[in-house]
């Protein structure tokens, strides 16, 4: 892996009138990164797709009450006379059990999954950053306490931990307002679970990190002009690992979107009427060779969105953080 | 090496012993009580009374803690709520199933990933490096379930009537009644004892079953019912290993030993195999521990889409149905299994990297 690439001329260029910002150098790490590429445009479609999608595909009369319905109105309406149609003109992606249109509720899941998704990321990152910090600033009992922790919950398989978690939580929160639409409760119980069962890698990786920039001078300076240790790991350390918690982060968000998946395909998941990737693959089993449609299309938005996260992850681990390992 | 065994195998009692507490706290953890959970909501407090007096629910929780500890011990795992019979009993019905399935997904992973990864690393940058790494990353971003969901469709749908329509669920076609291996080599066995239990145990998977009794026909029907579960629970361990085998040699072979080895005039496969993968294998034994925790949890999954009675559904149902018997004794046998796993890898690095025993 010892390879040495000159610099293009158009680098040495760039250098004589000006250095490049660290942002510039990161995204022409990026760009080598072709897949990476690729996967950024094909997110940025999907991005599209279950942003202003509804505007286009989730829109039409909801025959019981005789509405015309939009937006998510329209992805919960369901029509029972219309239920298990295959894909038609009418409703491309077909009906689900109640005759609900599949399309529709592909782009409104995707919203749920995804924000699942994004927030498992952030309650991971918050516990993952916190306890590796601390543990390898503090180290002695501290981080043996913590690191310990840290291996048992490794050891449990983590779906058997997702599903006594949501079981135990579920079905205690109130539904909640954010960006404008209702979030049901279990969606909040979801992100929480999912985020308190993935922090793990995180924080040995956060760990890991700080146990060898402790050991730097300027920390040691610091601490010789008697900045607090709060101040130290947040203003000093954590700034300093950003490029592996970067990293991280981003491949985080597709486990937690599997992962919702997983719990909502058990039933544990995230409750209807609200929509997501996951529990429309519920009743999949039971309609495996009657209803296809009906699995196909919200595993597949799945596949193709963990994908390119994943490709996206990989090229931001290009681009950030060089010298790091794939998967540890 | 002894000392380093045994000082690892030390080590693991804290954890067992943890696991053992966090457990039976998480079991506890499950809201609303068992009594109805079982009964039914229109249970009298009275019946509960006694439901949760026969089982020993009534008392203070460190005392059901102390008891559950000391019949654990003695390898007591108490009953099931549900089905009204010893989890040991259970446990033997339904581990066979679970084993047989990640057995199969553990070989089909390891038996194509590690190649794939040498070949990609070997050729690096060639079509097969960059459609096995495309391929790798569609594996670890598909659902279990959905690759399951799948692939039943597949052949048990659009190849029907060829001679690759495979069943999409159960383990055996119905009719078929498989004969205990013991049975057919005439062995006696009396009921009960412990070589008997370990041969129902063994007789209990098919697949190494109908090998051991010869019986052929039985077997051409469990690999056919095991082939599809096992290539969708396999798919995610797979890419890993494929990912980290490829990363990890590609790492070993840009290395000068490898050069003065290929100025030695060796031949590529002795190379590749006698010198690069051994010291590549550390990362990928790593992976390898790391995915059979995934293995088990998809294994959850898989039986759910296949209709396989095995651990991981009956666990499920279990943690549904709050029956407290099973939820512990399967996530015990999960922890203990899981920490002589880890115990495992690390034996095995310190067999395969000296380093690691001297220190």
């Amino acid at each position: 892996m010892t390879t040495i690439t000159l610099p293009e001329t158009s680098a040495i260029d760039g250098m004589k009138n000006q250095p490049l910002t660290p942002g510039q150098l990161m995204w022409r790490r990026f760009r080598k990164h072709k897949a990476a590429l690729f996967a950024l445009g094909g997110m940025i479609v999907l991005l599209l797709y279950i942003w202003l999608g509804g505007l286009v595909f989730s829109r039409g009369i909801c025959a019981p009450t005789g509405e015309f319905l939009t937006a998510e109105a329209y992805a919960n309406c369901n029509d029972t006379a219309q239920k298990l149609q295959p894909p038609s003109r009418e409703h491309p992606f077909g009906t689900d059990t109640i005759g609900r249109d599949i399309l529709a509720r592909t782009i409104y899941g995707g919203q749920i999954s995804l924000t699942i998704g994004i927030f498992a990321v952030i309650v991971e990152v918050v516990v993952g950053v916190l306890v590796g910090a601390v543990a390898g600033y503090f180290g002695g009992w501290i981080d043996d306490l913590l690191m310990r922790v840290t291996e048992a919950m490794l050891i449990i398989p983590s779906l058997f931990l997702l599903i006594v978690l949501s079981k135990a939580i579920g079905g205690s929160v109130p539904e909640i307002q954010f960006l404008g639409r209702a979030f049901s409760g279990s969606v909040v119980v979801i992100i929480f679970v999912i985020g308190f069962t993935s922090w793990m890698y995180l924080a040995r990786i956060v760990r890991a990190n700080v146990l060898s920039l402790k050991e730097m001078d300027y920390i040691s300076a610091s601490r010789a002009l008697g900045v607090s240790d709060a101040r130290i790991i947040f203003k000093h350390l954590l700034p300093n690992t950003i490029a592996p918690i970067i990293v991280s982060s981003t491949l985080g968000v597709a486990n937690a979107i599997t992962s919702e998946a997983y719990v909502s395909f058990l039933g544990l998941g995230v409750q209807t009427p609200t929509a997501s990737w996951g529990n429309m693959l519920d009743s999949a089993v039971k309609y495996l060779q009657t209803a296809p449609w009906l699995w196909l299309f919200p595993g597949l938005m799945i596949m193709l969105t963990v994908l390119c996260i994943n490709f996206i992850g990989d090229g931001l681990r290009d681009a950030l953080d060089p010298r790091s390992t794939r998967n540890v | 090496m002894t000392t380093y065994i045994l000082r690892r195998l030390l080590l693991s009692i804290p954890v067992i012993i943890g696991i053992l507490f966090a457990t039976f706290a998480l079991a506890r953890l499950i809201p609303s009580d068992p009594c109805r959970a079982m009964l039914g909501e229109k249970a009298t407090d009275d019946v509960c009374d006694q439901f949760l007096e026969r089982h020993g629910l009534n008392k203070p929780i460190p005392v059901q803690f102390a008891v559950y500890m000391g019949e654990i011990f003695k390898g007591d795992f108490g009953n099931s709520f549900r089905f009204s019979m010893p989890v040991t009993e259970i446990l033997s019905q339904r581990l066979p199933i679970t084993i047989e399935l990640s057995l199969a997904a553990l070989s089909i992973s390891l038996l194509v990933g590690i190649p794939l990864g040498i070949i990609s690393a070997v050729r690096h940058n060639s079509w097969v490096d960059v459609l096995t790494m495309l391929w790798a990353n569609i594996g670890v971003s598909m659902p279990v379930f959905w690759l399951g969901l799948m692939l039943a469709y597949f052949f048990s749908l659009t190849l029907k009537g060829t001679p690759f329509q495979l069943p999409p669920s159960g383990r055996l076609s119905p009719g078929l009644i498989p004969d205990p291996f013991f049975e057919v080599w005439n062995m006696t066995l009396t009921e009960g004892t412990t070589i008997y239990i370990i041969a129902e145990f063994i007789s209990r998977m098919n697949i190494l079953n109908s090998i051991l009794s010869g019986d052929w026909k039985v077997f051409k029907d469990a690999v056919q019912h095991m082939v599809l579960p096992a290539v969708a629970l396999s798919t995610i361990p797979m890419a890993l290993i494929a990912r980290m085998s490829r990363s990890s040699m590609l790492e070993v072979l840009g290395q000068d030993y490898i050069r003065t080895a290929r100025a030695k005039g060796l031949k590529q496969r002795t190379v590749v195999i006698r010198h690069a993968l051994r010291n590549a294998l550390l990362p990928i034994v790593t992976v390898v521990g790391l995915s059979l925790g995934g293995l088990l949890g998809g294994a959850v999954l898989t039986e759910t889409v296949f209709n396989l009675a095995g651990v991981g559904r009956i666990l499920y149902e279990a943690i549904t149905a709050r029956d407290y018997g099973i939820v512990q004794a399967f996530t015990v046998v999960i922890a203990v299994f899981f920490v002589a796993l880890n115990l495992i890898v690390d034996i095995s690095y310190a067999y395969l990297d000296p380093r690691i025993r001297l220190n």
